[in-house]
């Protein structure tokens, strides 16, 4: 059962078209990598697969139907900036799933319920490494902190689908590193479909199943916003092999370009 | 090999101790831009204190001046003279009425204050959210609120004293009227300013609209709120000592309006400075309570 399928996207803001044709179809369990110039509508194809924005034309159907219009539990995100909520502690901030799950109109779970989520809690911060953080708010906390407690709110809503925008763009290297590993680990325990928007091609190769470049290729030198981005390369990794230099270095040269490249635009599958 | 050197003296300055080897490099003298310089605790203090000095030793030499001439001037009154009229009115019960009348304005004036500044931000927490939150409130009432929000509210006064009577509910209302659509206002658009991206999270761990409310949009709206107050406060005294200067029979305002006649400054003077104690106190407990309330969004002022 394929978990995504996108078919004849289109998205335009009043003249301007942003994407175009896009298709793409995505089975359940794939991590999609998303890379292309700034600008180029990556961001934009996230945010309606979130349900953030609705696309102009084209179908989008996200597991069983046609994706609902607003965003809900069955697509989790984590954003590059305000990914968590400012005025709960890291602790609050992972008891926040359960109370908006199942807390009702107080939004908020009593009794046994709370102390279970308080376990589940507990062991989630501390599969990220949180647990000495866990009465801190956000602001004290690092940047490398503060999206691993995104990543592990999210997870907590166990969504089938994990959207991600830019989410380690902020981060030093190493802890970058660091959070590849993480998150790897927990998309392998809970085996859901990513689609992740990246600038770093490397990260790119190096967490995906399949890379996606967007990119426009119709070009109209008198008005640049007539033509939209689109899907222009998708390439399958294999696990074991994974990417060859080759690949890595054909995709730096197209995503370090907005100019269509005709040859490039021919071989995407 | 230049940043092994470096190294070496920092090593050497180290085990030198602080008194020996730091005066060998003395700190350069450097003059500041003069948004760069900073001020000393102390330095705030006393620059802080100037104006409230001048102003006092300007008054207390204008005032001697005036008493000299004429020892029964009413105009600049001495401050014996001003401490003994107020002390009277705090302790002394009223010839006619019994009452200890400085207690009972106070606590008239901000019984109606109070009741108007609730009644105006209870009005701002939930006509601002659901304005700020939801679109079809906000194209219902936004522009409503908008065009009432300049209407002036003094000039609502004869209107409200004709419809509501002289009693406690006009004053009351005017107050509220006066300072509610603005928090209205701001509320609205502060909630409008929520980052996108927190309301997109909320919905996809499960919020719906009124949990969000409940657990994204008060929270977060709450220390805004209580700037929103403060800043509130000041139009609200002034709608309050209008309104009792017009009609009423105790009350701050009223007692200034009423020795106005006997041009009795030294009973306004220490009003006019009671009243300042008041809302200097109110302001210092509502920035209290925000601390409380939310020591997330004073990170820094809470250690």
């Amino acid at each position: 059962m394929s978990r995504i399928v996108v078919h004849g996207l289109e998205k335009t803001y009043g003249d301007a078209r942003v994407l175009e044709r896009v298709n793409v179809t995505a089975e359940a369990g794939e991590f999609l990598s998303l890379v292309g110039a700034s600008g180029c509508g990556k961001s934009t194809f996230l945010r309606i697969l979130l349900g953030q924005e609705q696309q102009s034309s084209g179908v989008v159907i996200v597991g069983d139907g046609p994706i609902v219009p607003e965003p809900t539990p069955q697509r989790g995100i984590v954003f590059q900036r305000y990914s968590v909520f400012p005025h709960l502690t890291a602790m609050q901030n992972l008891l926040l799933v359960e109370d908006f799950r199942s807390g009702g109109p107080f939004g908020r779970v009593f009794g046994a319920r709370r102390r279970n989520a308080r376990q589940e809690a507990e062991a989630m911060l501390a599969r990220v490494g949180l647990a000495h953080a866990r009465d801190l708010y956000p602001a004290s906390l690092s940047g490398g902190m503060q999206q691993r407690l995104a990543i592990a709110q999210t997870l907590l809503g166990r969504p089938q689908i994990l959207l991600l925008d830019e989410p380690f763009g902020a981060l030093d290297p190493g802890i970058r590193a660091e959070m590849h590993d993480l998150l790897t680990e927990l998309w392998t325990e809970h085996g859901m479909t990513v689609v992740m928007v990246t600038h770093d091609i490397g990260e790119a190769f190096k967490l995906g199943t399949r890379v996606l470049v967007f990119d426009k290729v119709r070009h109209d030198p008198q008005f640049p916003s007539a033509y939209g981005a689109t899907i222009t390369y998708d390439l399958r990794l294999d696990r074991k092999t994974r990417a060859s230099s080759h690949h890595l270095a054909k995709v730096a040269a197209m995503v370090g370009t907005t100019r269509p490249d005709k040859t490039m635009a021919t071989t995407a599958s | 090999m230049l940043a092994r050197g470096m190294g070496a003296r920092d090593e050497v300055s180290d085990t030198g101790g602080e008194g020996t080897m730091r005066p060998s490099l003395p700190r350069p003298r450097v003059r500041l831009r003069m948004i760069n310089a900073k001020v000393s605790r102390g330095g705030a203090l006393f620059l802080g204190g100037l104006p409230f000095l001048f102003v006092a030793i300007a008054y207390l030499f204008a005032s001697a001046q005036r008493l000299a001439v004429n020892p029964s001037d009413k105009l600049l009154p001495s401050p014996p003279q001003m401490w003994s009229a107020f002390l009277d009115l705090a302790t002394v019960p009223d010839k006619r009425s019994g009452d200890l009348i400085l207690w009972v304005d106070t606590y008239a004036s901000l019984l109606r204050l109070l009741a108007g500044v609730g009644v105006a931000t209870f009005a701002a927490l939930s006509l601002g959210i659901a304005i700020g939150f939801i679109p079809r409130v906000r194209a219902f009432l936004l522009p409503f609120v908008t065009v009432v929000c300049v209407i002036p509210p003094l000039a609502l006064l004869p209107i409200l004293f004709i419809a509501l009577g002289l009693g406690e509910t006009a004053k009351i209302t005017l107050i509220a009227l006066g300072v509610a659509p603005v928090m209205v206002r701001d509320i609205a658009n502060r909630v409008m300013e929520l980052p996108a991206e927190l309301v997109a999270k909320a919905q996809t761990l499960g919020g719906n609209s009124w949990t969000m409310i409940l657990r994204l949009v008060l929270p977060q709206i709450m220390p805004r709120l209580i700037t929103c107050v403060r800043l509130a406060l000041g139009p609200a005294w002034l709608f309050l000592i209008a309104a009792e200067a017009i009609a009423s029979t105790e009350g701050l305002g009223y007692r200034i309006f009423l020795v106005r006649r006997y041009l009795s400054m030294d009973v306004i003077l220490p009003y006019v400075a009671w009243i300042t104690l008041l809302a200097v106190i109110t302001d210092w407990l509502l920035v209290r309570l925000s601390r409380a309330i939310s020591p997330w969004a004073h990170p820094l002022e809470a250690r």
